[in-house]
């Protein structure tokens, strides 16, 4: 309970860390603290996989992604101008259709009866324990029996969803005119010709 | 269980709606992906949690799809923000207005 209750309070605070800093850095740093209590919350509930695959995951890659992404372009960006954000004209009611959202949902969540399943909801057939012992719920062994037999038709859309986005990255961030790459001299009179990811200077 | 899963899940609302207000206030492109990742987790979070209530791992399956969305996600977008910035030179949500219409 009290665990709970420390790594709510961490969560929150490095969510509103991460939205209200002004350099994008010091929101990585946000983002990370609160993804590293995140996989220790779902530790809390027994998901020990998703755990690990939060740390390996977001941590470990869409992190660094968006750390090079930070330093690539942190050289041509100055400080964000001042002033009105682009929403000047509906800010007020979004704030306040915002609110009533939330505390919509955070009445019904505290209101509704979350009351435990009936017996025979279990269907996936696994059963609780510690986490850390073999074939509990949400374990390694019982997560990847779900994932390929019951749940096969996600997965591979899982892959179908990666290699859509292998392309579409490759076509927006790749480079908009294609060197040749027959010749070594040829390639490198191309290469000199062609625009710089980053200009100097600026 | 110690805690009541309506703890989770209200964590959960929090949590999405900071991402919320980041994705509507700030400016900064790569401020509203990582408000956009914070939405992502949060809707991760009430997932386990609701896979916790029911002993039931395809919660567990489909928060791992939901991760893999989240990267492809995060890796076009911050393509989309390095395509801006070749050409553009700016990366400021207002100033970006070319398909305004």
């Amino acid at each position: 309970m009290i665990l709970f209750y420390a790594l709510a309070i961490v969560l929150i605070a490095s969510s509103v860390f991460t939205v209200t800093q002004k350099s994008p850095v010091y929101s990585v740093v946000g983002l990370l603290t609160n993804f590293l209590t995140l996989a220790a919350l779902y530790f809390t509930l027994n998901a020990e996989f998703l755990g690990v695959i939060q740390v390996v995951v977001y941590s470990g890659a869409i992190l660094m992604l968006f750390v090079f992404v930070i330093a690539l372009l942190s050289s041509g960006i100055g400080p964000f101008s001042e002033g009105p954000n682009r929403l000047p004209r509906i800010a007020v009611p979004a704030a306040i259709v915002t609110l009533l959202a939330f505390g919509f949902v955070v009445f019904g969540v505290l209101h509704a009866p979350l009351a435990a399943p009936p017996v025979h909801a279990s269907v996936s057939g696994s059963t609780l324990g510690a986490v850390g012992t073999a074939d509990v719920f949400g374990s390694v062994g019982d997560f990847g029996k779900a994932l390929f037999t019951a749940q096969l038709l996600p997965f591979e859309v899982t892959a179908f969803i990666l290699m859509v986005a292998v392309i579409g990255v490759v076509l927006l961030a790749g480079d908009a005119a294609p060197q040749r790459t027959r010749g070594s001299h040829a390639r490198r009179t191309k290469s000199a010709e062609r625009e710089p990811i980053v200009k100097a200077g600026r | 269980m110690e805690v009541d899963v309506a703890n989770y899940v209200a964590l959960s609302a929090v949590m999405f709606f900071i991402g919320v207000a980041g994705v509507v206030l700030r400016r900064n492109p790569l401020i509203v992906l990582m408000s956009i990742e914070l939405m992502f987790n949060a809707a991760n979070l009430a997932l386990v949690a609701f896979s916790r209530l029911w002993v039931n791992n395809a919660g567990h399956v489909f928060v791992f799809l939901v991760i893999t969305v989240a990267a492809a996600e995060a890796a076009i977008g911050l393509a989309i923000v390095v395509a801006v910035f070749r050409r553009a030179k700016n990366v400021d949500l207002d100033e970006v207005a070319g398909m305004h219409g």
